[in-house]
């Protein structure tokens, strides 16, 4: 697969340039009206530029609350998130996130204004050229036809699309992904991952993925943390960079698959240990 | 128990290439004609109306008492009479004037009021307790005050206005900014929007259905108050509104007149509803698909 090869030569890369993005024993909390929770514990790892990195794990890991912190949108009660070497203070447009809800579009925009907003909004570029750069993204992730529509008249998936084209509009630093493909169909939901693939192939951006599906992760990370819950975490930091949409259901996919499937199911014994003691 | 189990019948496959099936038929047809003119809701309401005027003008004619209820025709003749040659005219221009000033004063301290609610708490609280407070305090049962602060005039008027459409308005507007889902909200922020930018570029179209709402519920509010105000006073100068255009009248007996003055007052809310923010509706919200 030409998926495998370079994104193994991406890793032998990463080895001896600066990791981009470093999570440094980074513990968050966040209050619930009765509760302070705990959602990750000391949880530290890398990330290299180009590379697909998933973070898995069952929900309450704190995946999601991970990606938010280095989102800007909460701070760690300990350790640091750093990109670039400069800590990370608050949400911003080099860290452009993708949701997993349908309603991160804005209604009042067309499919192109919402891919220029941002742009617009920072003043990367000038209206005609924002307009064209727009236009462009939305080639790459085929809605050249749905350019004036207003996102209410797309589908779930068109509507993600048009997301993962406005966050690559901004040439992010790092595109980070809360489970955006969750709420589609099983059908809709593998295309979606293979065009993903594809466009990274295309256009070889850096990317945080969030998800809790061990396929998916295989699918699309090209190296995967696994997140134990109840607090999250590590578990396993694995590479997946040989395997693509491509693999589903060959010796060395299933193999992987359920090496973390055990990880995974060891960990729950734990949990509810934890819980009792 | 179960005696002999039912086993389903083992069945061939089958395949089938689709167009070896012959033309499909039409795949959408138009309605038929009836059913299309049916559709159009100004058609449906038109004949509401019609109906309506029918009973209307048969009842006056049987009753026969002009005096108490004139017919329509009587009506739309005073209506005209009053338009072209008597004071109607003027009248409700300048009931409109007074409601525009009223209006616009109420709408800009509404926006002030929610700005500082939405950026601070204090001002949540504030806006919340005045609300509560205010909300239910029918805007003419402060005229009497109204009279005594400002005297007889626009003055009092105004006062009241804006009175009945701020509380309406900042209220709709801030629970429309609260309501604002959390996902758009990081989406804004994601991009890198803060402070007035924020509230502009994202929270105010964002509740944009709200707003209207409120927008409409002010202006409805607004128009009566001002209505009933003119009948309690009015006659402070020459230069009375259509609430005193209706007073004067029924003191001369002018019924079929007074009938004339209350069809301007619907007249006016008709339009302002149906047309200014009908469009202003589907130019925004309903084109967004935020309202259906």
């Amino acid at each position: 697969m030409a998926a495998g090869t370079t994104s193994a030569g991406g890793q032998a890369n990463g080895g001896t340039a600066a990791p981009l993005l470093v999570v440094d024993d980074v513990t968050l909390q966040y209050k619930t009206t009765e509760h302070l929770v705990t959602a990750t514990w000391k949880v530290g790892f890398e990330v290299y530029a180009g590379e697909r990195y998933v973070l898995l794990g069952p929900s309450g890991c704190g995946k999601t609350t991970l990606l938010k912190a280095i989102a800007g949108f909460m701070k760690p009660v300990a350790g640091a998130i750093t990109l670039a070497g400069k800590p990370i203070e608050r949400p911003g447009p080099d860290r452009m996130m993708v949701f997993q809800e349908f309603d991160q579009l804005l209604p009042w925009r067309t499919v192109l204004g919402n891919v220029m907003f941002p742009l617009l909004v920072n003043h990367r570029m000038p209206r005609a050229q924002a307009e064209k750069h727009a236009r462009a993204l939305l080639a790459k992730v085929n809605l050249t036809r749905f350019e004036d529509v207003h996102p209410h008249m797309l589908s779930g998936g068109m509507k993600q699309r048009v997301a993962i084209a406005r966050a690559l509009a901004m040439e992010p630093a790092v595109l980070l992904m809360d489970e955006p493909f969750a709420a589609l169909d099983a059908l809709t939901r593998r295309k979606m991952q293979e065009e993903l693939v594809a466009l990274w192939e295309e256009v070889r951006f850096t990317v945080i993925f969030v998800t809790h599906s061990i396929e998916e992760a295989l699918l699309i990370g090209s190296r995967i943390l696994v997140l134990s819950p109840h607090p999250g975490r590590v578990k396993a930091e694995l590479n997946a960079g040989h395997l693509g949409p491509a693999d589903v259901g060959t010796p060395a996919f299933d193999k992987l698959q359920k090496h973390i499937h055990n990880l995974l199911f060891t960990d729950k014994i734990e949990t509810t240990e934890a819980a009792h003691g | 128990m179960v005696e002999h189990k039912v086993a389903p019948p083992a069945r061939p496959e089958r395949m089938i290439a689709l167009d070896a099936m012959g033309a499909v038929g039409d795949v959408a047809r138009p309605l038929a004609p009836f059913e299309r003119i049916a559709n159009i809701t100004a058609v449906r309401r038109l004949f509401v109306l019609v109906v309506l005027a029918v009973l209307w003008e048969g009842f006056a004619r049987i009753s026969n008492n002009p005096l108490l209820f004139p017919s329509l025709t009587d009506t739309v003749e005073a209506f005209y009479e009053a338009a072209v040659y008597g004071p109607l005219l003027e009248r409700t221009l300048n009931s409109l004037q007074v409601l525009a000033a009223g209006y616009a004063i109420g709408l800009v301290i509404a926006a002030l009021f929610t700005t500082v609610a939405v950026s601070t708490r204090i001002g949540t609280d504030l806006l919340s307790t005045l609300t509560a407070m205010f909300n239910p305090l029918p805007a003419i049962a402060l005229l009497p005050l109204a009279l005594l602060w400002f005297g007889l005039g626009a003055k009092s008027l105004i006062f009241v206005i804006i009175h009945s459409v701020l509380w309406a308005v900042a209220l709709n507007t801030h629970s429309g900014f609260t309501s604002v889902s959390q996902t758009l909200r990081m989406a804004g922020q994601n991009v890198g929007l803060r402070g007035l930018r924020y509230v502009a570029l994202l929270l105010v179209p964002a509740a944009l259905p709200a707003i209207v709402t409120g927008l409409k519920i002010g202006w409805a509010f607004a128009w009566r108050t001002l209505i009933a105000a003119e009948l309690v006073f009015g006659a402070s100068s020459r230069s009375g509104g259509l609430g005193w255009f209706i007073f004067e009248n029924r003191n001369q007996l002018e019924t079929a007149s007074v009938f004339a003055g209350l069809l301007t007052v619907i007249l006016i809310g008709l339009f302002v509803e149906s047309v200014i923010f009908r469009t202003i509706e589907n130019a925004t919200i309903r084109k967004w698909g935020m309202q259906s």
